[in-house]
This record gives structure tokens, C-alpha cells and sequence, in this order.
């Protein structure tokens, strides 16, 4: 349960939150992974009965707790792009006061995240909370190409195949920090892959 | 004085070449021997006869050649032009604010003609003569901030402005010092100064935001900006840094006087009238050092400010590994004299150079 401080950084990089039950009838709970022990943790019975809980579950085995807190209504999405929809329609219908959570991976966060602005709900009033894995969504500047669930720095970008070293620069649009070519003035000489942390 | 437009390549063979006028008024940036971030902001109110300052959009003999360049990198790559649907108000004030500008500033290159909301507009320089509905987009071949900004030298950054900050929410952006509109589109004016190194800590983007924030219409203001570019390429975009970055390894201590350009960011602040969003065109001049060093104050001046820049910054601005062979190419300019206050080339008062002894 231990959780990943994060050096701090510039301006752009996000700083994510702690989980923390709010007053309010509707509350959208969106996790992947690990992100449903910060759902377990806030979770009581008052606070569940006006919950919805989107879990994407990639490879954790928490949806059944998740289930058993008996939300208002729950779902299992076996992806995020496969879960985007239906997020869309949720907060398409979302009423003044509507609570929202978002907690897991900085890539999930960071794309509900961007639903619930498009949906108006200012950022500053989301609640976030990083759970498991440290791994970035990054953008290539140069193709435009986004890959998911990057651990290493440098990396190669799976769009174009350029090797990209990894900035904290993020966009909270894209969802996406940003990846620049590490060997345009050295072509070839690619520092060896070490975890975007160590 | 009659423009003579210059038929020139940013990129390719690199054609691009000033004249003696085009050095004599370039906007050398460092008004003493040292640099340091600093807001140094001023008005933007006319300053010496031609020089940048003078008028409000500055059109110089790169024109014609610049706006070519720009709708080459569009063609390339339209994500350089993005405006959110929010700002296509502001794109109208912009439109206005450079038509009016520029047809009275330079009657000669450029007419507006106003009939209520019928408004026909001419650029002599790049054959133009089209008449359109003010505030009606169908009417132009583009939306108002491309149209208007495909015909001024310069990118523009259009901000929002709301919860006190400013909002990067739209912009052409073709001539840039290695950032992208794209990502940085949306962000708020710390989020995109983000990866500045130092000035966060001393204050700066506090303070100049505080200062925008209150830019009243009619009062704009102005400030300069720097970095260095190898080959007089305009578009130094991150976009495209993998191809352009390469040049930066071409310098040698034979070609370093050709290639090594300073690039000088006439950065100016507009207060837009029915938006009331900030328009903050980013205007970039190029000079290679040989020019430069035609002025004897700029030689002595620039080798002391490249020889004590803080290592950061001469990392940020990317040229950091070609330090040394600037510095011993600048050190031949250096003859140790004292050197007047001001950006301004003072030729007829500063003496000229002494035979350097060599190093």
C-alpha cells in the first residue's frame, strides 16, 4: 500500500492528491489497478450508495472488493480506450455537485482527467490520487504518436521509432508528457534504458 | 525609406542574408556586459527613427521571404496554426489591430478600407487585395488569426484571460525557439514556461504575469528575448529538431562567423478590445556573428556575456557544447575596452577595435 513519492518538478508536471470522501449525492469513481485500494480506503456504505465506479482492472484482481462495497452502479472495462465512452456518457450527465475521482496510473488519471474538463468540470475541482505503476503516457513531438505505459528513459517511440528521452513537460490536453529525440545532434549514441526514477 | 524585399531561404542553401541597415538596426539584446533573466519589460510606444521599435508591427526586407517560409512550414504541418473554439473573437481583434496598424504605419505597403463591417484590405508586398465581412469567417480563405497572421512577420501567441493567469488558447507558430504550440496549447503562463530553468526561482514569471495581467488597451509593451541558432533557420521547432538538430554539430572555427546567428525575440504585449484577451507576438531577427561584429560595442559586449553565462542557461539555450569555439572566434573582438550602456551600435561614439593580442 506504500505510495510513490514523487520528486518535485516544474510547473507543468501534475501533482496528484490523496483520495478524501466529499459532501454530495453523485460521485464518479474512475480506477485502473491498483487505484481501487484508494477507492477501498474512502469507501463506506452512505458514500457508495451515490457512487458510480468505472475499474479497469489490467491484470489487478480488486474488482470483486470493489463490488462488494456495492456502488450504486459498477463497471469493469477491460481498457481504458474501451471504457472511454461510456465515461463520456456518464459525465455527459453529470449534475452541478457531481463529485469525481480518479485514481491509479498518472495515464488514467490524466485522460478522465481530460473527459471530465471537456464535460466543464475545472480541473482544480477533481480529486486524484496515484496508485501503482510509474509508467508515463508520452507523446513524440515529432510524429504526434502517443505511447501508453512508458518505464524507461529513454525509449523508443512505438509510432515512428525515434529515441525519445523523457520530459517531466506535460500537457493536461493530451494527457501526455512530453518525448524529444535524444540523438538528433549524435545520431546513434542512445544512453543505455534506465527506469524514468533510478 | 523604400523597402527593398529580400528573395531569400530560410532553410535549404540559406539565402538569407541582412543588409547594412539590417544590422544597424538589429535588436541587439544586452544593454550592459552581463545577462540575467530579468522581466525588463517597457512600453512599446515608438523608439529611434527605423529602428525595430519605431512601429508597431515591425516590416523589414525579410518580409516577403518570411511569410514564404511560413506558409511552407503550414503546408508542412497546419498543427503550427490552432486556435480553441473560444478565440475566434480575439482572432478578429488581431485581425483588426494589424490591419489598422500596419495601414497606417506603412501606407505605402499597406490600404485598409472600412464601409461598415465591409472592409477591403490590400498588402501591396505579397500581391493581395480582398474584401471580406468584418466578423464574418466564410468570408476570408482561412479563420481571421491565420489569415492576418500568414501576412505578418512574427508568431503569435493569443491569450485568454481568466482566474488571474493568461492562456495559451491560440497561435501561429512557425518561427519558434524550440517549443510547440501543439503541446503547449491550453496550458497557463507557468505551465508553459515551465521548463525555463532559474527564473522560476528568482520571481520572474510572477512578477511579468502580474505586469500583463494589466496591460490596458492602447498601452502596449515590449521586452526582448534571445538564443542562438546555427544557419539562419527559422524554424527551430521541437517538431523538427531531429532533422535541424544535426546542424548544430556543422560549426567549425572556419564557418562559425557565417553560420553562428544570434536570434533576437522582439516579444510585445497587446491588449485585444472586445476579447480582452492578450496578444503577444514573438518576433524573431536573425544576425550572424560577422555581422555582428561589424559593430565594434556588439563584439566587445557579446564575447562578455557568452564567456559569463550561467552553465543552465547556456544549456537551456542549446549551446552549450559550441561555447568554446564561440568564445575563441568572439575573443578576437575583445579588446578589453569599456563599453557604453544601452542595446544601440553607437558607431560614431565608441572607438574602434584595438589589434587584439592573440590568445
Amino acid at each position: 500500500m506504500s505510495k510513490f513519492e514523487f520528486p518535485p518538478s516544474i510547473k507543468s508536471r501534475p501533482v496528484w492528491g490523496t483520495l478524501e470522501p466529499r459532501a454530495g449525492k453523485h460521485h464518479l469513481m474512475i480506477a485502473d489497478a491498483a487505484g481501487a485500494e484508494a477507492i477501498l480506503g474512502i469507501a463506506t456504505p452512505e458514500l457508495m450508495a451515490g457512487t458510480h465506479i468505472i475499474y479497469i482492472p489490467r491484470g489487478a484482481d480488486h474488482a470483486d472488493a470493489l463490488r462488494a462495497q456495492n456502488p450504486a452502479q459498477f463497471y469493469e472495462g477491460p481498457t481504458y480506450a474501451a471504457s472511454v465512452s461510456r465515461i463520456r456518457r456518464v459525465l455527459q450527465d453529470a449534475s452541478m455537485g457531481l463529485q469525481v475521482y480518479l485514481t491509479g496510473t498518472e495515464g488514467l488519471m490524466g485522460q478522465a482527467m481530460h473527459e471530465a474538463m471537456q464535460a466543464g468540470i475545472p480541473h482544480t475541482a477533481i480529486q486524484t490520487e496515484h496508485r501503482g505503476s510509474v509508467a508515463r503516457r508520452m507523446q513524440c513531438v515529432h510524429c504526434k504518436g502517443i505511447t501508453e505505459d512508458v518505464e524507461t528513459d529513454p525509449f523508443v517511440c512505438s509510432h515512428c521509432g525515434l529515441n525519445l528521452f523523457v520530459r517531466d513537460h506535460y500537457s493536461r490536453r493530451l494527457a501526455a508528457y512530453q518525448g524529444v529525440c535524444i540523438d538528433a545532434e549524435d545520431p546513434g549514441n542512445v544512453p543505455e534504458p534506465k527506469g524514468i526514477y533510478e | 525609406m523604400t523597402i527593398q524585399f529580400h528573395k531569400e531561404t530560410f532553410r535549404g542553401e540559406y539565402s538569407f542574408h541582412n543588409s547594412e541597415r539590417a544590422i544597424k538596426r538589429f535588436p541587439f539584446p544586452f544593454d550592459k556586459d552581463s545577462y540575467m533573466y530579468a522581466v525588463n519589460m517597457e512600453q512599446h510606444r515608438g523608439g529611434p527613427a527605423d529602428s525595430v521599435y519605431e512601429k508597431r508591427f515591425d516590416v523589414d526586407e525579410h518580409y516577403v521571404s518570411e511569410m514564404e517560409d511560413r506558409a511552407l512550414v503550414l503546408a508542412d504541418d497546419p498543427l503550427r496554426c490552432q486556435s480553441l473554439p473560444h478565440m475566434t473573437l480575439a482572432g478578429w481583434d488581431l485581425l483588426e489591430l494589424i490591419m489598422v496598424s500596419k495601414s497606417e504605419d506603412y501606407p505605402e505597403l499597406f490600404e485598409l478600407h472600412r464601409d461598415g463591417d465591409q472592409w477591403r484590405w490590400v498588402n501591396k508586398p505579397l500581391g493581395i487585395d480582398d474584401t471580406f465581412t468584418f466578423m464574418d469567417e466564410t468570408t476570408l480563405p482561412y479563420g481571421p488569426m491565420e489569415y492576418i497572421t500568414r501576412q505578418t512577420q512574427g508568431d503569435f501567441c493569443v491569450l485568454d484571460q481568466r482566474d488571474d493567469n493568461l492562456w495559451m488558447d491560440a497561435g501561429t507558430v512557425t518561427t519558434q525557439a524550440d517549443w510547440s504550440l501543439d503541446f503547449d496549447i491550453g496550458m497557463n503562463f507557468f505551465e508553459w514556461h515551465a521548463p525555463v530553468p532559474l527564473a522560476h526561482e528568482k520571481g520572474i514569471f510572477v512578477r511579468a504575469l502580474k505586469f500583463l495581467l494589466n496591460i490596458q488597451q492602447g498601452a502596449p509593451a515590449r521586452r526582448l528575448n534571445w538564443t542562438m541558432t546555427v544557419n539562419p533557420l527559422l524554424d527551430t521547432s521541437p517538431e523538427n529538431y531531429h532533422k535541424w538538430g544535426i546542424q548544430k554539430t556543422t560549426l567549425t572555427p572556419e564557418n562559425i562567423g557565417s553560420k553562428q546567428h544570434l536570434r533576437v525575440e522582439l516579444q510585445t504585449f497587446f491588449r485585444l478590445p472586445r476579447s480582452n484577451a492578450l496578444v503577444f507576438p514573438i518576433r524573431c531577427y536573425l544576425c550572424s556573428f560577422d555581422d555582428l561584429m561589424t559593430v565594434p560595442k556588439w563584439g566587445r559586449r557579446l564575447h562578455r556575456v557568452i564567456r559569463d553565462l550561467p552553465v543552465e542557461l547556456a544549456t537551456y539555450k542549446g549551446f552549450i557544447d559550441n561555447r568554446p569555439m564561440m568564445l575563441d572566434y568572439l575573443s578576437k573582438f575583445d579588446d578589453g575596452q569599456p563599453t557604453s550602456l544601452g542595446i544601440w551600435p553607437d558607431l560614431e561614439t565608441e572607438p574602434p577595435l584595438k589589434v587584439v593580442r592573440s590568445s
